[in-house]
């Protein structure tokens, strides 16, 4: 139990998968203006992140490393984060169109974020077995969903205040995102 | 527009990711040292040129419906090639680089290329265009790498460079002096485009 509870504060403050580990920053910056949609990417993620993983590690565990496919895993999980991000974005259609039209903008923008695949690598890297993995990638995705949700709340106030004209836009998101990553640095040292 | 014109607007007036805001993970995470800057957008590079020489020569062929599928598979074609060539070749880098040689695959510069020129363009402007943006990102990591070396550990390539007394600020390869660094130099950018804007009235 403490393995798990450790491994959910490394996941979401030590080790956040934006602000120390740098995976799918562009949607991040992207997403970031308005508070509703930032709350739906994040829903969409954790979603997507978790499905991935655990289809991934499957595939890893039950077809790349017995038949000596390793190499291939770089094209192996880009294809099921592709038809899975697909597959989800045609069932929630069919069957819970409430939820497909919250998260249904978001998710072809899921397959290029590098989050996803980040994620299902680094749980293969450290050798996860299939309930940690899927543990692993929930509050990994969590956290990113907490860093998007916190940026989006000062974005949307840096919007009414005075910055300099160069400074507008992305480039003082990327300021913010820093102070942001110095803050969450103070958690460094609680689980290595 | 020629050939020579696709090939230099990449160096400036659409350098990645300075201009054209893409790949900002690769670019965040492995600036710690120029070296490895530079490592990352010659990878970077070649992936680049590959895809964009492939889809180009398919453009025709690939339906319409499936292209982002067949995009991705190509370049993830071209990202395992790189991925196995460095691990024998280039290991310490390769160890460096991590988890982010596969990450290349959705680095969204190559994707975008993909979809916005090679598709639609001959062969050879389509080279130059590959080349271009790929040497433009790779100026841009190694710039962003030197900075963060220089003032985080003092060195230039891995050799100490700055005077004697002088106290390297750690934080500057660390995450957030990543993200600063990057803001500022976008900020810079700004602010150079402004000038060039003025001077041409």
């Amino acid at each position: 139990m403490s393995e798990y509870l450790l491994l959910l504060v490394s996941a979401v403050f030590v080790n956040n998968i934006i602000l120390a580990r740098y995976l799918g920053n562009c949607p991040f910056l992207g997403v970031s203006n308005r508070l509703d949609t930032a709350v739906g990417m994040s829903m969409a993620v954790v979603f997507v992140i978790t499905l991935a993983s655990a289809a991934t590690w499957i595939v890893q565990t039950y077809v790349l490393t017995p038949f000596d496919l390793e190499y291939l895993q770089t094209i192996a999980f880009i294809l099921i984060i592709a038809t899975l991000v697909q597959l989800v974005e045609m069932f929630l259609q069919k069957s819970i169109p409430t939820l497909y039209r919250a998260l249904g903008i978001f998710l072809p923008l899921i397959t290029t974020n590098c989050a996803v695949l980040g994620v299902a690598v680094l749980a293969i890297q450290n050798e996860y077995g299939f309930v940690k993995t899927i543990f692993f990638a929930f509050v990994s995705s969590v956290g990113y969903g907490l860093a998007l949700i916190l940026l989006t709340g000062i974005r949307e106030r840096l919007n009414v205040a005075p910055i300099p004209v160069h400074l507008k836009g992305t480039s003082i998101g990327l300021i913010t995102v820093g102070l942001l990553a110095l803050a969450f640095l103070g958690f460094a040292g609680m689980v290595h | 527009m020629s050939v020579a014109r696709e090939f230099t607007k990449g160096l400036w007036d659409e350098i990645p990711p300075f201009r054209l805001v893409l790949g900002l993970c690769p670019t965040l995470a492995v600036t710690t040292a120029a070296q490895n800057g530079m490592g990352m957008g010659l990878a970077t590079t070649f992936v680049l040129l590959g895809s964009n020489v492939l889809i180009s020569l398919l453009r025709n062929v690939i339906p319409k419906k499936v292209r982002i599928a067949a995009y991705i598979v190509v370049i993830a074609s071209f990202v395992v090639i790189v991925e196995l060539s460095m691990q024998a070749y280039f290991y310490p880098l390769y160890k460096v680089l991590g988890i982010f040689i596969p990450l290349i695959v959705v680095n969204c510069i190559i994707l975008g290329r993909a979809e916005a020129f090679a598709s639609k363009n001959k062969l050879l402007p389509s080279i130059a265009d590959g080349l271009g943006i790929g040497l433009g990102f790779t100026l841009s990591l190694t710039f962003l790498g030197a900075v963060r070396e220089l003032i985080g550990a003092g060195t230039l390539f891995g050799r100490y460079v700055m005077w004697e007394s002088f106290q390297p600020l750690s934080i500057m390869v660390k995450a957030p002096g990543a993200f600063v660094c990057l803001g500022l130099i976008l900020c810079l950018m700004n602010w150079i485009g402004a000038m060039q804007k003025r001077r041409q009235g």
